[in-house]
């Protein structure tokens, strides 16, 4: 579903991405994991461009990702995204976030748009909140609120970037639960996170990057029970021991 | 006071010019301003050099030489338009370089996620600046807006400069008659200062009832 090949990436003299190869199936879930400045978030935002890549190509289902343009568009719009900082749209209901792009970029009415809106608002434990403006709902809810925003666009892909980073931590629970039950439904995932059981629980794979460089790429038993390197051992040392 | 009054019908004539002069050039500058500000945030390069050269050039020109040049140098170049509609189109475009720089305060405003998650959704540019980032960069720039409208108002007295029987010239004609010009301007003065107080009220209230809960 997505082919990384020969990645890199610069920030000014900063080489932030190296030789990234990475090969996500259908319905793979892939658990990105790393110390804060590995180049994980960055490698998440390359997969959609919004981060363009220094060298190196990028296939979604087969297709290199366009630079630019419509066609960029036309390949966001099948790739789910769900930020750290949620960015719902600050003024706009939850329903009419969840139907914007449905409506604008797939072309669907405004009924198809609101039912399925409403579906999804559902589907995320949400429902009685979508005539609320996001600035009314709490971190988690807000979360659950843009997963189903992206989820209305029926991506192939969904990528999240620390999806609960910002969350207070008694919420953090109520968004993996959401992302669990997205993953048991075949979903294809690229989730980049802090949240060790998370991966245990979910994860097909889990990818070790630190510098810039995937360091370790292993099944999550596999990956937490005897970790190869030096590195990969010694971060798990210390996330692991709270 | 009495000069005031006799001549109320002028006086009348004059700021009906000068509502006239200030709606269709705001109206114009509105259009002329988004256009530019859209411009400038743009991620083609050319169209951004283009939007900043057409704020650079306007903003420092003064308004009257761009007046003057306009009423007295199109005709040259065969261009010939009525005296109130010459300087109707030169004020929207002189003003379009303030909303425009405005509106763009407001799009900077915004936080740069709500524009990366309307493209992440696959909105084009286009979309994602119409339907996420430039509502919410107005709802920043109402009394910066309301701000320009203001200074808009007061200079289209310029245009008594080339010509135009506005409020100030009407002013102008009728001390020309009476020689009373504290009564006079007093008055013509405090038309403008009703004008400038209606678009505060106006625009407080956009403000209030635009409010975005974050």
């Amino acid at each position: 579903m997505i082919r990384v090949q020969g990645l890199n990436k610069w920030f000014g003299e900063h080489h932030v991405l190296r030789d990234i190869d990475l090969h996500v199936a259908q319905g793979e879930v892939v658990v990105v994991i790393g110390p804060s400045g590995s180049g994980k978030s960055t490698l998440c935002r390359c997969l959609n461009r919004l981060e363009s890549a220094g060298s190196g190509e990028i296939l979604i289902d087969g297709v290199p990702a366009p630079v630019e343009g419509r066609e960029l568009a036309r390949l966001r719009a099948d790739v789910g995204m769900v930020f750290q900082s949620f960015n719902l749209f600050q003024h706009k209901t939850v329903l009419d976030n969840v139907m914007l792009a449905p409506m604008k970029v797939r072309g669907l009415s405004r009924a198809e748009a609101e039912k399925t809106a409403r579906d999804l608002l559902a589907r995320v434990g949400i429902a009685e909140q979508a005539g609320k403006m996001p600035g009314q709902l709490s971190g988690g809810q807000q979360q659950r609120a843009a997963i189903a925003r992206a989820l209305a666009m029926r991506p192939k892909v969904m990528l999240f970037d620390e999806p609960t980073s910002a969350l207070d931590p008694e919420m953090v629970g109520e968004v993996l639960d959401v992302m669990v039950q997205l993953a048991a439904d075949g979903m294809t995932m690229v989730v980049v996170t802090h949240e060790m059981g998370f991966a245990r629980r979910a994860a097909d794979r889990v990818v070790f990057m630190d510098d810039g460089q995937i360091v370790e790429m292993a099944e999550p038993n596999a990956f937490f029970e005897s970790p190869t390197t030096d590195r990969a051992r010694s971060f798990l040392a210390k996330v692991l021991t709270h | 006071m009495s000069a005031f009054l006799d001549h109320l019908p002028e006086f009348w004539q004059g700021l009906i010019v000068t509502l006239q002069l200030t709606a269709a050039s705001f109206a114009g500058a509105a259009v002329v301003g988004l256009l530019i500000a859209a411009m400038r945030v743009s991620p083609v390069p050319v169209l951004r050099g283009i939007g900043t050269a057409y704020v650079e050039t306007l903003q420092n020109l003064p308004l009257l030489v761009l007046l003057v040049l306009a009423v007295f140098g199109l005709p040259e170049i065969g261009l010939q338009a009525g005296l109130q509609v010459t300087a109707t189109v030169v004020i929207a475009l002189y003003e379009g370089a303030y909303i425009a720089e405005a509106l763009r305060s407001g799009v900077n405003a915004v936080a740069s996620g709500q524009g990366e998650a309307a493209r992440a959704l696959g909105l084009t540019f286009g979309q994602s600046l119409r339907h996420v980032v430039l509502p919410q960069a107005l709802r920043t720039v109402i009394q910066p807006i309301g701000n320009i409208f203001i200074a808009l108002t007061m200079n289209t007295s310029l245009a008594a400069a080339v010509g135009v029987v506005e409020l100030t010239a009407a002013a102008n004609r009728v001390n020309l008659l009476e020689a009373q010009p504290i009564p006079i301007f007093v008055g013509a003065g405090l038309a403008y200062a009703v004008v400038a107080a209606c678009a505060g009220l106006v625009t407080g209230r956009l403000e209030r009832r635009l409010a975005v809960v974050r």
